[in-house]
């Protein structure tokens, strides 16, 4: 599997991930190796075998609908790059 | 100075020191060793001092826990109220976490005094701790190699005496990888075993927390503060821990250990084999049955694990925003350019090419090549375990292919350093316990020997390495520069 540059570049939109554009060609080559190692899983037919998500094959443990939380606002907002009573900032999203 | 937990607990227990000096003397030999090393991205002195002065009252009062005032390092993953927790990544160099890791509270609750936060690679993705933004770390044994990775700086920094015991993380390694490099001991419990609750997410289907130390009954003392049910864990194993110190000393007469054919294997040191061969006719007269075994899908599980680890990563890392928490770019001009150069700035290059694998496995048309052939891949590996274990007891093999490389050896290459984790990812595909013990040396350079138990089966691990451990001094040995 070989990734171009224009691939590499969809991907890191898609991750939301600036690269530099000069260091896009490295990344394709990076990623496409990468991909010729995962490209082995190929070697072996699966076909039929259910897939495996957690590994003791447990199910989502379930709790009861209550409120467990308390309000940190505060606290957590300490530490947030831009906030203004109470809301983080962000660049204006809606002219 | 005592310099295991054992002996710490007995020597306060004794009051042959006080909690204040010994914590006193492992921050001094931080100070002396770190700027070397570079064990600790942050030393946590006044946190230290104060919770071994409380653990001097707790201990004068009789009122002592398991560990009231031995002093631990924890890996910089696990949250820590009002201390920095910076995963290795200039991501996160501001973070002040808000609370504290589950793992963090039952150290607190059992009364273990924190020394500061261990280096890693950046979000533990890496085998040799290079990818960390804070710098590598050097190798106790050999200053020119790598301590293993993603918990390197916790594998060195006992390794090199700078603290008695630390806790690891491990998604494919990161534990018992680096315990091999700087011949300490190292457990990875079965997934569950230990909460995940603040351990900051890497893999969420393969992280577990697990424990540092000298030797496997240091390894069972703090495992078992680690270990238990947490329900804010959602994977989190609701199984009784059994007594783990309880469970050591019973012998392995008639344990039956399992050699998997493919770990010794093509791409295998032939020195390390030997090594292995050699722990392993000790364990033969310690009474152990020794089996030949197979695992066929062992060459699998590389490829596997990068498509499950990095789908996981892409989606996990997705928070790293940039507006709640952690670096933000300057001067964004619209919310797409934060969101981009946040995180482009923000992460290093293999979390990068990590999230960028992982995303475009997840992507529309991609998703069942890649994410759900790797699921199935998984399952034929848990099932080749699964059916070693109606035949055998433990697995034992080599923990590495090699012994710790040279800094800078594998950088260029992300593949070559992927394959450094061989025999160690498929336990986490599975979910299964694992460890790694010192078993010798080569050139100067320790060798790491691994043990699989069959799920929830720690106190079995243990057992069978402490009963090496008393015949073999491996485990003892420190670097020159360290004694």
């Amino acid at each position: 599997m070989t990734l171009k540059s224009t691939d590499v570049r969809n991907i890191a939109h898609l991750a939301r991930l600036h690269i530099d554009a000069a260091d896009i060609d490295q990344y394709a080559a990076d990623l496409s190796s990468i991909l010729d190692l995962v490209d082995q899983m190929n070697q072996v037919d699966s076909s039929g075998v259910e897939p495996l998500s957690n590994p003791l094959d447990a199910t989502q443990r379930l709790r009861d609908d209550e409120v467990t939380e308390t309000d940190q606002r505060d606290k957590f907002q300490q530490i947030a790059p831009d906030v203004e009573q109470g809301f983080y900032r962000v660049p204006k999203v809606i002219e | 100075m005592a310099s295991s937990v054992t002996e710490i607990r007995r020597g306060l227990a004794a009051g042959e020191f006080s909690s204040f000096e010994i914590t006193q003397d492992y921050l001094a030999r931080i100070a002396q060793h770190n700027p070397a090393l570079n064990c600790f991205i942050s030393v946590t002195e006044e946190v230290a001092l104060a919770q071994a002065r409380a653990a001097d009252a707790a201990l004068a009062q009789g009122d002592a826990g398991a560990l009231t005032g031995v002093p631990l390092a924890h890996k910089d993953l696990f949250c820590t109220d009002g201390v920095k927790t910076s995963c290795g990544s200039r991501m996160l160099d501001n973070f002040i976490a808000p609370y504290d890791a589950a793992v963090i509270e039952n150290f607190l609750r059992d009364g273990a005094v924190m020394l500061g936060k261990t280096n890693m690679d950046e979000f533990a993705m890496g085998s040799s701790n290079e990818n960390s933004w804070y710098g590598s770390v050097a190798n106790p044994w050999n200053s020119a190699h790598v301590p293993g990775g993603s918990s390197g700086g916790s594998a060195a920094a006992v390794a090199a005496g700078l603290a008695p015991g630390a806790t690891g993380t491990d998604t494919g390694g990161s534990i018992r990888q680096p315990a091999a490099l700087c011949g300490v001991t190292g457990i990875k419990p079965t997934y569950g075993r230990v909460s995940r609750y603040g351990m900051i997410a890497y893999g969420s289907s393969l992280d577990q927390g697990g424990p540092f130390a000298r030797s496997a009954e240091d390894c069972a003392l703090l495992l078992q503060t680690m270990s238990g049910f947490d329900r804010r864990d959602s994977t989190s194993a609701e199984q009784a821990v059994p007594d783990y110190c309880g469970a050591l000393g019973r012998g392995i007469e008639g344990l039956k250990i399992g050699l998997p054919k493919e770990y010794f294997a093509e791409g295998l040191d032939d020195r390390i084999a030997t090594v292995i061969e050699a722990a392993v006719a000790e364990l033969r007269k310690l009474g152990a049955e020794i089996r030949d075994i197979s695992l066929p899908n062992t060459g699998l599980s590389i490829p596997t694990y990068y498509v499950i680890a990095m789908a996981e990563c892409s989606s996990n890392l997705s928070r790293f925003d940039g507006v709640r928490f952690g670096y933000r770019c300057d001067n964004p001009v619209d919310l797409e350019d934060l969101y981009k150069r946040s995180r482009g700035e923000g992460f290093g290059a293999e979390v990068k090419r990590r999230i960028m694998i992982g995303t475009y496995a997840l992507s529309a048309g991609y998703y069942d090549a890649y994410y759900l052939k790797a699921q199935q891949l998984r399952r034929m590996i848990k099932q080749d375990f699964q059916q070693a274990f109606d035949s055998v007891d433990l697995i034992l093999g080599p923990t590495t292919p090699e012994t710790a490389f040279k800094l800078g050896a594998k950088t260029d290459d992300p593949v070559s350093m992927y394959l450094q984790d061989i025999y160690t990812i498929s336990l986490n595909l599975a979910g299964l316990p694992g460890m790694s013990l010192p078993a010798g040396f080569i050139d100067g350079l320790p060798v790491g020997m691994q043990l699989i138990g069959n799920y929830f089966d720690e106190a079995g691990l243990l057992n069978a390495a402490y009963s090496y451990q008393q015949v073999s001094d491996w485990h003892l040995q420190v670097p020159e520069a360290f004694q």
